[in-house]
């Protein structure tokens, strides 16, 4: 790993050698890449390294800049985390998110593997046309779907219960799971299926015991994303939720926790900290799938 | 011998299992895979799409059935300022989170394209904020744009001393405008950076070496190597980020409400408060409809007008 670091630094140095000093060239990548680079990640993780230090801070401390310096913390306390845990619904909402999102996730996979499976391997006349629309259905954005979205789930009395984001959220999971799906099982070569088709499998066999198992990286990378894109919707959960206890964390934090004149940051800002910390270790153990996904899903 | 026991042997294994045969036929298959997510798309995604053009055109409101009244609803939306504003608010917001998004994003993924140690550590780092629930971070701008307590006043008047007072963010219009286009930028800049990052990794390396023993300089490398490979890709994230951009709902209705005074109104905002908050589910949706031509515009000019190079060429439109 670092030989390989070290030829690459070399390979640089060897390019920009004939026109600049070497440590010119030092200078000049400091200050071309690492300091920029050095802005956006400060700028980029300011807001969470803020987020982190409000929930830990004291009230006094808080609302106190003149005695204390506000970037750091001298007596730090559990008390904003503890009140959330013990004198709040949150437990009972993170709950909820969960399952919200364990349901949706499992919904679409099952319902956008056998689509992608269907589309890419079963070709019949039309298939691309399908692929086409399902592709389509994600450039629809909630924004313009939420009101009359809204009377339909009142129409199936589902208003103000958990199943309705269930099966909501597959409407902008569907066609992103199908569209990455049909990329994984485009790079299975087909003589697989073939030879297990001459050897007298099924259709069906051939997706559960030969395609499926070799897609599992694409069957991850769908499934962290739509856990994390359930995790983090608000628009519908807003809408179609109304009782307390039945809300998602992003909306419970918002509607719940901001009450009356004085907000009660230290409070808010450890109810945002441990809403995105499942999602954060979520993605710290999954950030290559994350990050194949997201290009994946582009390139396409 | 054996050649002639073998079919009827073959035959008598399946002829008891006609649901293995119905599923190994091949349309009923092909309908049985569709099914699910046809079904749901259909149910939860185009009849609601259909149904939000009818209301549009009626004055339904919670609770009540409403009647088609034409384009009454449109006709008031044209005569009211605050729909106007929304507009307004959501064009600019568009138009310059979408230019800072791109200019910053693409900076970062030129940065992320050299060579350096923990590259694939910092990548993650750096997605951080795309992936925690907006509305969480926009919590956290909420508080940092406080107007008592902003960290950002603090570091201006008590560190360096460049201004006497603090700065009023989320007080007035336009400084809350552009507080939420900030925040919008926060969060765009790493989807946009990794997703070009992905399409500058695809560009030979063999172009650049060409180019340089042409003496062609770093910026006529870029101008005229690395952007015209990234237009396609560029289209495509920039499509998805003005749609996703204009029809922002999470960081408005966290940070400001569309407050001050109903000055920072995205027509989704404006449509939540109309619709679901005031009940008056037809005029909702027709501010809803009304953002379709905008989106159909946007998507248009985005994806036509910068893939417009890739067909030109002749190439295979992929």
């Amino acid at each position: 790993m670092t030989d390989t670091v070290a030829q690459a630094s070399t390979v640089a140095n060897a390019k920009a050698a004939p026109d600049t000093m070497a440590w010119d060239s030092g200078l000049r990548r400091l200050m071309m890449i690492y300091l920029p680079l050095g802005c956006f990640v400060l700028i980029l993780l300011f807001p969470f390294y803020w987020m982190a230090i409000t929930s830990f801070k004291p009230n006094a401390e808080l609302m106190n800049y003149k005695e204390h310096n506000p970037f750091w913390i001298t007596s730090p306390t559990l008390a904003h985390i503890k009140h959330l845990l013990f004198d709040t619904a949150y437990p009972r909402w993170l709950w909820t998110t969960m399952l919200v999102a364990i349901g949706a996730t499992t919904l679409s996979l099952i319902a956008s593997t056998l689509a992608a499976y269907a589309i890419e391997r079963l070709r019949f006349r039309g298939s691309p046309y399908v692929g086409l629309g399902i592709y389509l259905a994600y450039l629809v954005p909630p924004s313009i779907l939420f009101i009359p979205l809204a009377t339909v789930v009142v129409q199936f009395g589902l208003f103000d219960s958990p199943l309705a984001l269930i099966l909501v959220y597959p409407t902008f999971l569907v066609p992103f799971c199908t569209w990455l799906l049909i990329g994984y099982f485009k790079s299975i070569p087909y003589e697989l299926e073939e030879c297990a088709l001459v050897d007298g499998a099924t259709r069906l066999q051939i997706l559960r015991r030969i395609t499926l198992p070799l897609a599992v990286p694409g069957l991850i990378s769908a499934g962290i994303f739509s856990f994390t894109l359930s995790w983090n919707e608000f628009i519908y959960a807003l809408a179609f939720i109304q009782s307390g206890a039945n809300k998602t964390v992003p909306v419970a934090i918002l509607t719940e926790l901001v009450t009356g004149d004085v907000y009660q940051w230290g409070a808010l800002m450890a109810g945002s900290l441990l809403g995105s910390l499942p999602v954060a270790i979520f993605y710290s153990l999954f950030v290559d799938y994350y990050v194949s996904s997201l290009t994946g899903a582009v390139k396409e | 011998m054996s050649v002639t026991t073998l079919p009827p042997l073959a035959l008598v294994q399946r002829q008891p299992n006609w649901l293995v045969r119905l599923f190994d036929y091949k349309p009923f298959l092909v309908v049985m895979c569709l099914a699910p997510a046809i079904g749901l798309l259909a149910v939860f995604l185009t009849y609601p799409l259909g149904l939000g053009l009818w209301l549009a055109f009626t004055d339904t409101t919670i609770g009540r059935k409403g009647e088609f009244i034409g384009l009454e609803n449109f006709q008031y939306l044209l005569t009211d300022p605050l729909w106007w504003n929304a507009v307004f608010y959501s064009v600019v917001y568009t138009g310059i989170a979408t230019f800072g998004k791109f200019a910053l994003g693409f900076w970062l993924a030129l940065l992320l394209n050299n060579h350096f140690p923990f590259k694939s550590l910092l990548r993650a780092i750096i997605l951080l904020p795309w992936i925690v629930p907006t509305v969480l971070s926009a919590l956290a701008f909420w508080w940092i744009y406080d107007p008592q307590f902003s960290i950002i006043s603090y570091l201006l008047v008590d560190v360096l001393h460049w201004r006497t007072s603090n700065i009023d963010f989320l007080g007035s219009p336009w400084p809350a405008r552009f507080s939420l286009i900030a925040a919008n930028i926060w969060r765009g800049i790493p989807f946009v950076a990794i997703s070009l990052l992905a399409g500058l990794q695809t560009i030979s390396p063999s172009l650049y070496e060409a180019a340089m023993l042409d003496g062609a300089s770093a910026w006529q490398r870029f101008r005229y190597i690395t952007f015209p490979m990234m237009m396609p890709i560029l289209a495509i994230v920039m499509t998805f980020s003005i749609i996703f951009t204009f029809t922002d709902f999470q960081l408005v209705y966290a940070i400001t409400r569309g407050g001050p005074g109903n000055s920072t109104h995205l027509l989704a905002t404006l449509a939540f408060q109309r619709g679901i908050a005031g009940g008056e589910l037809g005029e909702g949706a027709a501010i809803a409809v009304s953002m379709i031509p905008f989106l159909v515009f946007a998507t248009l000019f985005s994806y036509f007008g910068l893939a417009r190079r890739k067909w030109q060429q002749g190439e295979s439109n992929d």
